[in-house]
């Protein structure tokens, strides 16, 4: 690992001017994927910036009925709040879907939303990969690409988004809000992470001295009704081939309201404005669903590797959404 | 920070991983390096009775905290219940990925007691062999003792319920 300055700021005022002005600077959680990259020399900051000592580690009610998660609340904290458990119980699943217990007590939900792509290639120096080194090439294109997005990809990358979590939160119209000498802004989920293009290194709308200090969900009475369902290669402990995080609610037979998101086969968390488009309003029943998940996968960019998670997302999230609309087919 | 009882007082630079420093600078060995990225789970320690993996850890962040590793669950020359239990179920056979499941396995039944949720159960309920199996993922090994060391952790919460 390439040696580092270390500071830990004891508040946010204090974390965000070590950064400020340091493009070196790199702000530290939980530290499950960015002292993994480090050790890998794929990330190489010239200070480290730890965070874990700031007062953002609670979640507060907001007026109205949401939440407001601190940003340095552990993953196995979230999971087990009654609050979450209870109003947004997509957002637990997902939780408890990703990683093992060990990693769910140490990685922060701010460090969760900045997670960076398994794409092996990006980990191997001996490889081509864009989002390493831009302008190198992309070995996943012609390569093994089993476990790459099919959706949001580009010519320079196909990697796909990591995260189980996020998936929820681009379902439930999540809010970051981060900080900066500059001030705080608001970032709404769907359009917090960036889809590669030509510029693949860029995964956020964070700006690199800005810090993420918390994540507010609105309220959503219907997503009391919500569901994570995740498929992968082993029964826990893996990154999703596919995933789907869904909240339905439906009257007299008709969707009253929908929030539908894909993961593992996005260049970004994918939130399925189109599916949700046709499914509002219309009957709720297998034919609609199936028609409503050709729709968002319709654009599907494959490769011989990955082109059945188009079929296998499809099937998912149709399982996914009449098991909210029935009750049965639980996984 | 205090290890297994004992005060340690460490000079270590912000790089060193938990791991190394508790293995290479304090000599306590049986925190285990097998894939050194969190995969695997054979360096699992209690972080204030919270399992982590210490490979991902940095030393410098757990400054003044009370780690726990293999070595401090037994009370003197009294195995610690699960230890004694994965002898007696044959939850081993190389032993390289042992201390990390029995640190692993203390947290497990901590946290099932205080009602933390699993992907299998939403709501904390009878430790079957699917919620132990979901609940312990994080610990691989590559002997495939599995059914050993689930009937051990069985054993021990089945005595810890009566």
């Amino acid at each position: 690992m390439k040696p580092f300055a270390y500071v830990k700021p004891a508040d946010v005022a204090g974390a965000v001017r070590a950064v400020s002005g340091e493009p070196g600077a790199k702000f530290l959680g939980g530290g499950t994927n960015l002292v993994d990259l480090m050790r890998e020399g794929v990330e190489r900051p010239d200070t480290v910036v730890d965070v874990t000592g700031l007062p953002l580690d609670t979640i507060d009610e907001l007026p109205g009925g949401g939440l407001r998660i601190g940003a340095l609340v552990r993953n196995g904290t979230l999971t087990a709040d009654e609050r979450v458990r209870a109003r947004y119980p997509v957002l637990s699943q997902a939780l408890l879907a990703g990683a093992s217990a060990q990693l769910r007590n140490m990685a922060t939900v701010g460090g969760n939303l900045l997670q960076r792509t398994r794409c092996p290639y990006f980990y191997d120096h001996a490889a081509a990969c864009n989002k390493r080194e831009p302008g190198g090439g992309c070995d996943a294109l012609g390569g093994l690409n089993r476990s790459h997005a099919v959706l949001g990809v580009s010519g320079s990358c196909i990697a796909a988004h990591p995260s189980d979590m996020c998936v929820a939160l681009a379902a439930l119209d999540a809010v970051i809000e981060v900080e900066s000498v500059r001030g705080t802004r608001r970032i709404p989920m769907t359009g917090f992470h960036r889809l590669p293009g030509d510029t693949p290194e860029i995964e956020t709308e964070l700006a690199p001295d800005e810090l993420v200090t918390a994540v507010e969900l609105p309220s959503a009475p219907f997503a009391a009704r919500s569901r994570y369902r995740k498929v992968r290669d082993r029964a826990s402990y893996a990154f999703a081939l596919v995933s789907v995080a869904a909240a339905l609610e439906v009257r007299d037979g008709a969707v009253t309201a929908v929030r539908l998101a894909l993961g593992g086969v996005g260049a970004k968390p994918w939130r399925a404005h189109e599916a949700e488009r046709i499914l509002l309003g219309g009957p709720a029943g297998e034919e609609s669903f199936t028609r409503a998940a050709e729709a968002e996968l319709a654009g599907a960019d494959v490769r011989p590797g990955n082109a059945f998670k188009v079929h296998l997302a499809r099937a998912t999230v149709v399982a996914t959404l009449r098991e909210l609309n029935t009750g049965e087919g639980t996984a | 920070m205090r290890v297994n009882g004992a005060v340690e007082s460490l000079d270590v630079q912000p790089w060193v991983s938990l791991l190394d420093a508790l293995r290479d600078r304090l000599g306590v060995t049986g925190p285990k390096k097998g894939c050194d990225q969190g995969a695997c789970g054979a360096c699992t320690v209690l972080a204030d009775g919270v399992r982590i993996n210490a490979c991902l850890a940095l030393a410098v962040q757990y400054d003044g905290r009370e780690i726990t590793t293999v070595e401090g669950l037994a009370s003197g020359e009294e195995l610690h219940p699960l230890q004694a239990a994965f002898i007696r179920h044959d939850g081993l056979q190389c032993g390289y990925c042992t201390p990390g499941q029995l640190c692993s396995a203390v947290a497990m039944l901590a946290e099932h007691r205080a009602g933390m949720p699993s992907a299998v159960t939403e709501r904390s309920g009878e430790l079957t062999e699917a919620e132990i199996r979901e609940r312990m993922s994080g610990n691989l090994c590559r002997c495939g003792a599995y059914n050993g060391i689930v009937d051990a952790i069985r054993d021990v919460a089945a005595q810890e319920a009566r």
